[in-house]
């Protein structure tokens, strides 16, 4: 039996909804009940991700891509904007809503920011968990938009179906500049701030890099063989991430990032990737849930003393952990020998 | 369960510019703990509201130095209310002449406060608020 929180939530009660954010963010525990009551009804969400350097212009980008997204197909969508926390008094300054009027008075956009809260990578420790709630709620679209600094690449990849980099002008752009690692997890690149002077020198360096990069480990990665192909088809099964200039402020090329957008999932969906990657994710979420309740339980059910004893043994280099371990899961000999 | 951290919504309703009040409060507020969401220039009493609603914010704070207040404020707290967040507290600061204050104080507006106000006041009576 679902409770009221959970039931308004579905039923498209936006302060209820709200709510619940706040809940989950904090850990309640009326929010990790709503959590399990709504996942069944998520998997239906597209979330993509978007990330790159500090000032080049995500929330603006966010800002037209929601706006086309309701002028087109009337989708719903949500927004996730993450700022991060000082790690010297824990509060927070989020300021992307600025870059987000346009979409205010705007029933099928939601927008939530969200401070880091000492989590380290480009995301909050309970992003994921927003993004399952906006799933739930019916939102179609679930672009998260990343603290522009850090490991937040990796983090939002791993979340996200579809991750847009956005580089810009004017960032000392060429290809050492370029962080390594980018077309890893880059989907769709996005040159913002084409108004700007520098803009080819931009795009030559990751048309180059976009070159160098041997297309073989993302075939690998896609397609579990490897290729040899140097420039295959779009029906092979390779994705290789496109490159928009788009203007931000005006909303220039974001017809052509939603396209891109559109035609990643389908790439996603033909593959078998979308299917794959919801596996491994969910797998992993599996896995650490079931790491904590087997920790929990194995604290639960021994003595203290007999813990501390360990500990102790350790401490004197008489057993490694390793062998302790041993010792604390099957109460083994050993414990007499040492 | 981690700490409840107080939200606050800092907005600028209507049309002046001078935002400095509200950067320098919003930065204050960041440095004592709390989580600042801040609109900028130029919003609707509408778009506070929504804003409010969205970020699900424990304080809304309005910078106006335009005085404009008397037709902004009220709205403000109306749309609030209509919203079903009538526990949120609403603080104004900025150019408010002493003859509003009790009326804005009767429409349930928590603090105001004017130029050269305490940062450190501000941060105190809104921890107090929220008890
Ligand atoms: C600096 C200033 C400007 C700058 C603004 C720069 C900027 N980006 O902010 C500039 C030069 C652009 C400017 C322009 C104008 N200004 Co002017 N300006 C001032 C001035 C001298 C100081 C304001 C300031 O920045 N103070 C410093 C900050 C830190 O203080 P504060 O804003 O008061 O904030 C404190 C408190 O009010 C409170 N607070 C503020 N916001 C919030 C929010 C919350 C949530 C809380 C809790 C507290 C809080 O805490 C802060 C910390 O103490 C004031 C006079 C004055 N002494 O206030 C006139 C003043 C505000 N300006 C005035 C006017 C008329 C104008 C113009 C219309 C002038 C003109 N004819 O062109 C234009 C309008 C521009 C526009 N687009 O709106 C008038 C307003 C009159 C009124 N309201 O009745 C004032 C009062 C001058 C006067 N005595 O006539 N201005
Ligand atoms: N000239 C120009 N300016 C832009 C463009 N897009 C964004 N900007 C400006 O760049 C600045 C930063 O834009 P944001 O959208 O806030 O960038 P961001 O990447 O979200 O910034 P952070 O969240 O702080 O990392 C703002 O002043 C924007 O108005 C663009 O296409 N051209
Ligand atoms: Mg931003």
């Amino acid at each position: 039996m679902e409770d009221l929180l959970t039931r308004s939530v579905l039923a498209g009660n936006r302060l209820a909804l709200a709510r619940l954010l706040t809940q989950v963010e904090n850990d309640s525990p009326a929010g990790r009940a709503a959590l399990e009551e709504l996942f069944p009804h998520t998997g239906k969400a597209h979330l993509i991700g978007v990330t790159g350097a500090p000032g080049t212009g995500k929330s603006s980008l966010v800002n037209q891509l929601a706006l086309h997204y309701r002028k087109t197909d009337q989708k719903k969508v949500a927004v996730i904007a993450v700022d991060p926390s000082s790690p010297f008094t824990g509060g927070a300054v989020l300021g992307d809503r600025v870059r987000m009027r346009d979409l205010s008075g705007n029933d099928g956009v939601f927008i939530r920011s969200m401070a880091s809260r000492g989590s380290v990578g480009g995301l909050a420790q309970m992003t994921a968990a927003f993004t399952q709630i906006f799933d739930a709620a019916g939102y179609e679209i679930v672009i998260v938009e990343t603290v522009g600094a850090g490991q937040s690449e990796v983090d939002v990849a791993r979340l996200a179906q579809t991750t847009i980099v956005v580089e810009a002008p004017g960032l000392g752009d060429d290809i050492q500049a370029i962080k390594a690692g980018i077309l890893e997890i880059a989907d769709v690149l996005v040159i913002n701030k084409a108004d700007r002077p520098g803009v080819e020198h931009t795009e030559r360096a990751l048309r180059s890099m976009l070159a160098l990069a041997h297309p073989a480990p993302r075939v690998y990665r896609h397609h579990g063989q490897a290729m040899t192909v140097i420039t295959p088809k779009v029906d092979q099964g390779l994705w290789i991430p496109p490159i928009v200039k788009t203007v931000a402020t005006d909303g220039t090329g974001i017809a052509e990032v939603a396209d891109s957008i559109a035609r990643h999932a389908g790439h996603l969906r033909v593959s078998g990737e979308w299917a794959s990657r919801d596996r491994a994710r969910l797998g992993s979420e599996l896995e650490a849930a079931l790491e904590q309740a087997l920790t929990r339980r194995f604290f639960q059910n021994i003595q203290k003393e007999k813990y501390n004893e360990m500990v102790e043994k350790v401490v004197r280099r008489a057993l490694s952990p390793h062998e302790a371990v041993k010792v604390l899961l099957n109460g083994n000999s050993k414990q007499e020998t040492v | 369960m981690t700490e409840k951290k107080i939200r606050v919504l800092v907005a600028k309703p209507g049309l002046d510019g001078h935002d400095r009040g509200a950067k320098v409060v919003a930065r204050a507020l960041r440095d004592a703990g709390m989580e600042v969401i801040y609109t900028g220039l130029r919003q609707t009493p509408e778009m506070i509201a929504e804003a409010a609603l969205q970020e699900d914010v424990d304080v809304v704070g309005l910078s106006i130095l335009s005085g404009a207040h008397m037709a902004l404020a009220p709205r403000i707290v109306e749309l609030l209310q209509a919203n079903g967040q009538d526990r949120v507290k609403v603080f104004i600061g900025g150019i408010v002449p002493d003859e509003d204050m009790p009326r804005l104080k009767e429409m349930g507006i928590t603090g105001i406060y004017g130029p050269g106000a305490s940062t450190e006041d501000i941060i105190k009576d809104i921890r107090e608020a929220m008890k």
